[in-house]
């Protein structure tokens, strides 16, 4: 009950938020030059005159700016978020369709960083300078510093074109026709490579929070009092200490969950994925208002209900905390 | 080249006799039936309707499904495909076209001079990007039967444009599922349904396209293919990948970066070249506005193209991908080029004397004036060239500074807002000067449309000269007229055509019969056919 009660004062402080956040965002694209049909013209060429006004009156770009704003604010009311000039269909079913691939990939990295960034970071801590600990480090610094690009398409020349192990790109077998077991085996088989990429960079971060925060956690009085017990050093570490250090990933991974929706251009891109990185990424060149604004949208959602869940954790993991 | 009427219907019934014989007849090996075919897709395509949107990203996968009234053969010729054949009145206002016959669409119904006639008046000459202007003197088409199409111009029309621009613009979708409908928002856009060998399947948005052999095709026994899936990859480096791990077999239109285009060249695996794309030629170009007082000095716009080394930057930057341009007409459309050279050679000597000459003396610092360069960024060459044009200008006095903005913000502000002093970007030649060439020169485009005269430049000469030849119908006529108009654009260049350039296709050996016509990515695909690997 109190729960629930949280979760609705926490939407209704949102609400406004929203709402400045996308018509902000609306007037903040007037700025860039040139509409969504100076795009689509780019695209195919050239295109005359009369055709080009045309489509302007088409797509509603024949009217004033605070028409077009008063006519999308009176959509949103309505929870309509409008048609995609790129797609031409309603944006919610664009987004709807790309949002599987996005949150899988996301997904899945950001769980495979999280996982594999704690216990390295806990490796490391434990032999702290030592030289698995520097090892450690220095692959985590130079993930970070890489650029996901570059991973992606190194990984690919050597696991897909030299090896030939991995598929290059793709989320599936195209006309393969796999069904049920067989197609989420193909589709876990293509998402390897961009996985690993994206959790490379995640990774670094968290193992870098999780060593600092072990570290730090492990000069406290109550680990000493602990092991003055007489705990066994894994014990020690699995029951006081591991706990108490997760609270700053848990934040971390309440912070990158919000921009999971933005998913990750340069990763969509190189792997030919369809996510919704590619897509905002599209919107902005094609000037396509409605699905950027759509994107923004959702990923706000996201964000709200991420920053509630996390919330949540926090009182489990430390239950001085009260929400 | 030279083409009578009689010797186009001539031919045309020759072809349309020899329709029926796969072009393969002519190789060596035999077809093999069935495979996939699978092509690169570099930027996903908002409607796939080639009479609603002339492009060759729209091509690239329509053309398999949706047929035109004519398509050109290997030496750039039209032929005959839904038109079996073609004539037109001596004065060039009536063009008749006899349609095929017993030809159905994939929907099963049968395709009439009705479809042609909906098409001409409805979609081409309303929403067509070019062909608005290529058909603004349409009257009427008359369907005295189901299988004549008889066009009616207030102007005379010359056959050859009409046929060389309606390989592109020609595209016919069927009449029963536009007619009644909001034509920009109908399901089949997307969904397309055509009269060719392939019939369109699915569409995964952002990922890829499927299309599958059309059992019904009046080619009998044709295509060879069983399916075509083209696959959505933006990133160019991904691209390579996906060739050499055999998960393309095709990209073409420079789908493929510069780079790889070039190392791609000597993997035996591959054909990289520009064979069956010839009559899509392009050129890098200097755009001057000339209502900036320097600019519109014709010594300082010649002074500026004196100063551009058009051979260093494509063996140095272009990987030798193209030759100096020697105008709006490319050499590789024998039908027009008047078979001038290079008008501006590098010499920076000269090209300071002509500043001097206009009386822009450098200053104390060397520097004579200030331009702002906007880039339209087309493809990866046009950042290139706009630093190269930097550093050329720098050399003789002129300093340049780039402004950096997206494709459509880079159109609004040279073409709509008129705020540069000089462009670069793309000029793309469409088979015949008429169609989307002499629209650079031509005064008179309204402000705003893109790749049109926006220059501040005006001359009653050119014209004059545009509008004689756009109506000439004597093809020996027409071309003289259009050398005449090459000198004197070249004399003004109120644009430059920097290089002359073609796009490149890299096709795994695998796959037989292509690029055997001189737009083949943007044709049928109905004899093209995949060896067992």
């Amino acid at each position: 009950m109190r729960i629930l009660l949280l979760a609705l004062r926490r939407a209704a402080s949102s609400l406004p938020t929203l709402l400045i956040l996308l018509i902000g965002l609306f007037l903040l694209l007037q700025l860039a030059p040139g509409d969504t049909v100076d795009a689509l013209v780019a695209q195919i060429g050239g295109g005359d005159p009369k055709m080009i006004e045309e489509l302007r009156r088409f797509y509603g770009l024949d009217v004033s700016v605070a028409v077009q704003l008063g006519r999308y604010v009176w959509r949103l009311l309505q929870l309509d978020l409008g048609f995609s000039a790129i797609y031409g269909k309603p944006v919610s079913a664009v987004i709807l369709e790309r949002l599987p691939a996005t949150l899988l990939l996301m997904g899945s990295s950001l769980s495979f960083a999280f996982a594999a960034g704690m216990a390295l970071g806990v490796f490391s801590a434990r032999r702290v300078n030592k030289w698995p600990d520097t090892i450690i480090s220095t692959l985590g610094l130079v993930f970070y510093a890489t650029p996901s690009f570059w991973f992606g398409l190194m990984g690919i020349v050597i696991f897909a074109v030299h090896l030939g192990w991995l598929p290059a790109g793709g989320l599936e077998e195209i006309g393969a026709g796999y069904t049920g077991l067989r197609r989420i085996l193909d589709i876990a088989w293509h998402l390897v490579l961009p996985t690993l990429t994206l959790a490379l960079i995640f990774l670094a971060t968290y193992l870098r929070i999780m060593r600092a925060s072990m570290l730090e956690v492990l000069t406290l009085d109550f680990v000493r009092t602990a092991r003055a017990k007489g705990l066994s050093p894994g014990r020690v570490v699995s029951r006081h200490v591991l706990r108490n250090a997760l609270l700053p990933m848990v934040t971390l991974i309440g912070l990158q969950a919000g921009t999971m929706l933005g998913g990750s251009v340069v990763v969509e891109s190189v792997f030919a994925l369809p996510g919704l990185g590619r897509l905002a990424y599209e919107a902005v060149v094609q000037r396509d208002l409605n699905t950027l604004l759509g994107i923004v949208f959702v990923s706000a959602l996201l964000v709200i209900a991420v920053n509630f869940i996390v919330d949540i954790l926090y009182a489990r993991l430390d239950p001085r905390i009260v929400t | 080249m030279r083409l009578t009427r009689r010797a186009a219907l001539l031919s045309a019934s020759a072809f349309a006799a020899a329709g029926f014989l796969p072009r393969s007849a002519f190789s060596q090996e035999t077809p093999r039936r069935g495979g996939v075919l699978t092509a690169h897709l570099g930027s996903e395509q908002r409607i796939l309707n080639p009479s609603l949107r002339a492009s060759t990203g729209v091509y690239l996968i329509t053309s398999k499904i949706i047929e035109a009234l004519v398509d050109l053969d290997g030496k750039g010729n039209p032929v005959p495909v839904l038109a079996t054949s073609w004539e037109a009145s001596p004065d060039g206002k009536t063009i008749t076209f006899k349609l095929r016959e017993g030809v159905t669409w994939h929907d099963g119904k049968p395709f009439t001079s009705a479809d042609v006639q909906y098409n001409a008046m409805e979609l081409w000459k309303k929403h067509l990007n070019y062909g608005t202007q290529l058909q603004q003197y349409l009257d009427a088409v008359d369907t005295p039967d189901a299988n004549t199409a008889i066009f009616r111009y207030s102007r005379p029309m010359p056959l050859n444009l009409l046929l060389r621009a309606l390989c592109d613009l020609g595209y016919i979708v069927p009449r029963h599922v536009f007619e009644g409908t909001n034509v920009l928002e109908n399901p089949a856009n997307t969904a397309p349904i055509g009269t060719g060998p392939f019939k369109f399947v699915q569409y995964e948005r952002g990922q890829f396209i499927v299309a599958e052999r059309n059992p019904n095709y009046w080619r009998k026994d044709l295509p060879y293919l069983d399916r075509i899936v083209w696959r959505v990859i933006t990133d160019k480096s991904a691209v390579a990948a996906a060739l050499e791990t055999g998960q393309l077999q095709l990209s073409s239109y420079n789908g493929l970066s510069l780079a790889d285009l070039d190392r791609l060249k000597d993997d035996p695996r591959f054909e990289v070249s520009t064979r069956g794309i010839e009559a899509n030629a392009f050129n890098n170009t200097l755009e001057f506005n000339t209502r900036r007082k320097e600019l519109s000095d014709v010594r300082v716009r010649r002074a500026i193209a004196h100063a551009i080394d058009a051979e260093f930057f494509i063996e140095n930057f272009l990987y030798g991908q193209g030759k100096p341009a020697t105008g709006p007409i490319p050499s590789s459309s024998p039908a027009f080029f008047p078979g001038n050279t290079p008008p501006y050679p590098f010499d920076k000597k000269k090209a300071a004397a002509l500043l001097d000459e206009a009386g822009y003396k450098a200053g104390s610092d060397g520097t004579r004036f200030s331009l702002k360069l906007v880039p339209i960024n087309n493809g990866e060459d046009v950042p290139l060239l706009a630093t190269y044009i930097q550093q050329s200008l720098a050399e003789i006095g002129i300093k340049v500074e780039i402004v950096q903005l997206d494709v459509a913000g880079a159109l609004t502000t040279v073409y709509r807002d008129w705020n540069f002093d000089i462009a670069t970007g793309w000029h793309q030649y469409r088979g015949d000067p008429a169609v989307s060439t002499t629209v650079w020169y031509r005064s008179g485009s309204p402000r705003g449309a893109p790749w049109t005269n926006q220059w501040g430049w005006q001359s009653e000469k050119v014209d004059q000269l545009i509008d004689q030849a756009a109506s000439e119908i004597d093809p020996a006529k027409r071309k003289a007229l259009y050398a005449d108009w090459v000198k004197a654009v070249n004399e003004e260049i109120p644009v430059w055509m920097i290089t002359e350039r073609q796009f490149f296709a890299a096709t795994n050996k695998q796959v037989k019969n292509h690029h055997n016509t001189t737009r083949w990515d943007s044709s049928d695909w109905h004899d093209t056919w995949i060896a067992a690997s």
